[in-house]
């Protein structure tokens, strides 16, 4: 840990009007980088959750996504002949957990799927499951957080990031695709993706995205990343940046092909071969990075300190209106529960 | 068409390991964290336990490389109090809120009893600023402003023999609230051989007080080693100094005597490297966490048993934080306006006594005042009577007196007369005697 002696850093102007807080010039090195290692070795240590949901039509390649997100059989899908019959008559939510390490760094992930999303007939308030579950999990933690005795770190199964999947028809978002992102951006985080974009071409997929964006922007929903949310304006630049190319074109793909010499993942069709990691074919790769290697933590954090905490205003906000009516206040009490 | 709620979830709970075909690129989190931490800056506060004069603003600015303003207190301060102060250091990209908090007057006083006190209550209050803004509906925990100490340097006088009661008395208040680490200050006046069995008799006496100083953790194999090996050390023995001495070709901090120079970075001579080495560089983030998740959460469980509050079993209602709660406001509501009602109740009474005493009193003076009058009446009306008795013995006494005179004058009248008849017959022939 002994480092070269340092540069003084220039002083630190005071970052508030508190004049108790004085910027200091350090007269050589001190060590309190190191600060940044023993965080990064801890965080290594406990390791990482992250809880992904995927969300779509049946047949958009929800869990091929999966699978090829993590570079591994996460979600098993169901196959063989029987499978048109399962589709399932209501919505229903599917949880897995794996645990995955790469280089040292151990990651808790649990992919949610949720087959008969828009299938039936009659789609009205089908998204009320997927919000009831997202809700559960955030009461779940609430309760953990309000208990006397604590755990030392309480799990999490908040929902970090859900991934609407968009079915590629190239001219607007559908009504069903609207709704359901209008009432899930308030409380998660979406990433809206196109799905099986190898159907469209390039410009067709240029147009589709914009009028996907002009559509979203119309409705007032706010997909992730979230504009409200940029810290500084690197920050903004950088999400800026992926804005304009939201909502991703992908495809995904498990099995791995030959091409020019080299072993890629792709969809070998009569006419060529799609590659999912190269950029210029599809925009798998942006949404890996951003899911993954760029915005991960961003993610989680969002859903902490602003979802989480928004659905725990309302929910204190609503206990503390009922409790204080003497007459219904059990009544109102039974009643909140039910809503869950 | 109905919709329900179905979560399927895996026969066995147990979570499967997967293995990766690839690069997925997650092992970028760690940095990504470190990131985010950097940007927002890092919290640390320091409290520094000890005599006046033992070397705490010394060692600190030693520590930290620079100088932090501050005047050395007197002696002759009737309590103890602490004061705070906080800084903004940087290095490279690191911020740092560095506070340290002085116990200024500790050690004193000639009556030591209470001068824990002030130091237990200051924890308990940043603690409890902490309770506060986590119990709030609206709150903002990811940019509080953390004042809670993370850890407590314990300055121990050089005597040579032992600890002093007051330092333990104190350190046996503050264990359970705060990571106490102990240091041996201006340690260049002990000898070595002394300085060893010094060491060890504070240890054990820690030990046979029960007193829990932090322990360096063990258990990740990065630290583990580092750490083992300077625990032996403890209480580290320390010598501050900001002064710089030409020592062979460089300068570097020490300590001039005219018997020779003590160089604060040299390790045969303190054991300021290690303390440098345990405080900053190995496990500031460890204090931290301790405080977070050891100390504070002891006493947010003893702050909300207090309370009244209990966990619930897990089938019950949920928010009964929020239901007890509810119930005891309303029970001290209630109860506020019963005791508002005693004392209003109370309130009239005795005004109505109060009145009824005035109303007597009154009554008093009325019949006093009547009596007076009826009194001064009478007195009138036998000064009237015996003014008209006298009036008349007055009148009578005229009339007498009027009567007496003319009988005066007749008589007199006739007097004369009687002596004019004498005169005359004195003057008349056959009375004349001549």
């Amino acid at each position: 840990m002994e480092g070269q002696p340092v540069q003084p850093a220039p002083e630190e102007t005071p970052r508030d009007a508190n004049p108790a807080n004085v910027g200091l010039e350090l007269f050589g090195y001190v060590g309190i980088e190191a600060v940044l290692d023993q965080m990064r070795i801890k965080t290594m240590k406990t390791g990482f959750e992250f809880n992904l949901m995927v969300v779509g039509q049946s047949g958009l390649g929800k869990s091929t996504m999966v699978n090829t997100l993590f570079k591994s059989k996460v979600s098993r899908k169901p196959t063989g002949p029987s499978y048109e019959e399962r589709i399932p008559k209501t919505v229903q939510l599917q949880s897995v957990t794996h645990v995955i390490e790469e280089k040292g760094v151990k990651m808790k992930l649990t992919v949610t799927d949720t087959p008969g999303f828009g299938d039936q007939i009659n789609n009205e308030n089908c998204w009320d499951p997927i919000i009831k579950y997202i809700n559960e999990q955030y009461e779940k933690y609430l309760r953990e957080e309000i208990l006397i005795s604590r755990k030392r770190k309480i799990p999490d199964t908040r929902v970090h990031s859900c991934v609407y999947f968009v079915p590629p028809t190239g001219h607007w978002l559908r009504p069903l695709d609207l709704e359901f992102m209008r009432r899930l951006s308030k409380i998660v985080n979406v990433v809206p993706v196109i799905a099986k974009a190898d159907t469209l071409t390039l410009e067709e997929r240029a147009e589709f995205k914009k009028r996907i964006q002009k559509d979203l922007k119309a409705h007032g929903i706010s997909v992730y990343p979230q504009e409200d949310f940029d810290d500084n304006s690197d920050d903004r630049i950088l999400n800026n940046k992926i804005r304009d190319k939201i909502p991703f074109a992908v495809v995904g793909a498990d099995k791995e092909h030959q091409v020019n010499g080299k072993r890629v993942l792709g969809r070998k069709t009569k006419w060529g071969i799609i590659e999912v990691e190269n950029p210029a074919h599809c925009e798998f790769p942006l949404l890996r990075d951003l899911l993954i290697r760029s915005h991960l933590q961003d993610l989680k954090d969002i859903t902490h300190n602003v979802h989480y905490e928004s659905y725990r205003v309302q929910r204190l906000n609503e206990s503390n209106r009922l409790a204080l009516s003497p007459i219904n206040g059990l009544l109102g009490k039974d009643e909140v529960e039910s809503d869950l | 068409m109905a919709v329900a709620v179905a979560v399927g979830r895996p026969a066995n709970d147990e979570l499967r390991n997967l293995s990766l075909s690839g690069h997925v690129g997650f092992d970028s989190l760690p940095d990504q964290l470190v990131n985010k931490s950097t940007s927002q800056g890092f919290c640390f506060n320091i409290l520094c336990v000890g005599e006046t004069g033992i070397g705490k603003s010394t060692l600190m600015d030693t520590l930290f490389n620079t100088k932090f303003e501050s005047d050395p207190a007197t002696h002759n301060e009737p309590g103890v109090r602490l004061k705070a102060r906080s800084y903004e250091l940087q290095e490279s990209n690191v911020r740092l809120k560095l506070t340290i908090v002085d116990t200024v007057g500790f050690g004193d006083q000639i009556n030591k009893d209470d001068s824990y006190k002030p130091i237990v209550e200051y924890i308990d209050t940043q603690f409890e600023a902490y309770l506060q803004e986590e119990l709030k509906i609206k709150r903002s925990l990811f940019n509080y402003h953390d004042t809670r100490i993370h850890a407590c340097l314990y300055f121990i006088a050089p005597t040579g023999h032992s600890l002093k009661s007051l330092d333990l008395v104190t350190m046996k208040k503050l264990d359970s609230k705060v990571n106490i680490i102990p240091i041996i200050a201006k340690a260049d006046t002990i000898a070595k051989n002394e300085l060893h069995k010094f060491k060890s008799k504070i240890m054990s006496e820690l030990v046979s007080n029960g007193v829990q100083i932090y322990q360096f953790p063990t258990d990740e194999e990065t630290v583990a080693e580092i750490n083992a090996t300077m625990s032996v050390h403890l209480p580290f023995a320390v010598v501050g100094s900001t002064e710089e001495v030409k020592i062979g070709n460089k300068m570097s901090k020490a300590r001039q005597y005219p018997w020779g120079v003590v160089q604060v970075e040299n390790e045969n001579h303190c054991d300021f490297v290690k303390l440098r080495e345990m405080l900053i560089r190995v496990n500031m983030e460890d204090l931290r966490e301790q405080t977070h998740t050891r100390h504070y959460e002891l006493y947010r469980r003893c702050k909300l048993e207090e309370m009244g509050f209990k966990d619930t079993d897990p089938d019950s209602k949920p928010f009964s934080l929020q239901e007890t709660y509810e119930a005891k406001r309303n029970e001290f509501l209630g109860e506020l306006q019963k005791k508002e009602e005693e004392m209003r109740q109370m309130f009239v009474m005795r005004v109505k006594e109060k009145e009824a005493e005035l109303k007597e009193a009154e009554k008093d003076l009325h019949e006093k005042f009547d009596h007076l009058k009826r009194t001064h009446q009478e007195e009138k009306k036998k000064v009237e009577d015996k003014k008209k008795e006298l009036e008349e013995e007055l009148s009578n006494f005229q009339k007498k007196k009027a009567a007496a005179q003319l009988l005066q004058s007749q008589a007199q009248q006739a007097g004369s007369q009687q002596t004019k008849k004498d005169k005359d017959k004195k003057n008349s022939p056959w009375l004349c005697t001549e």
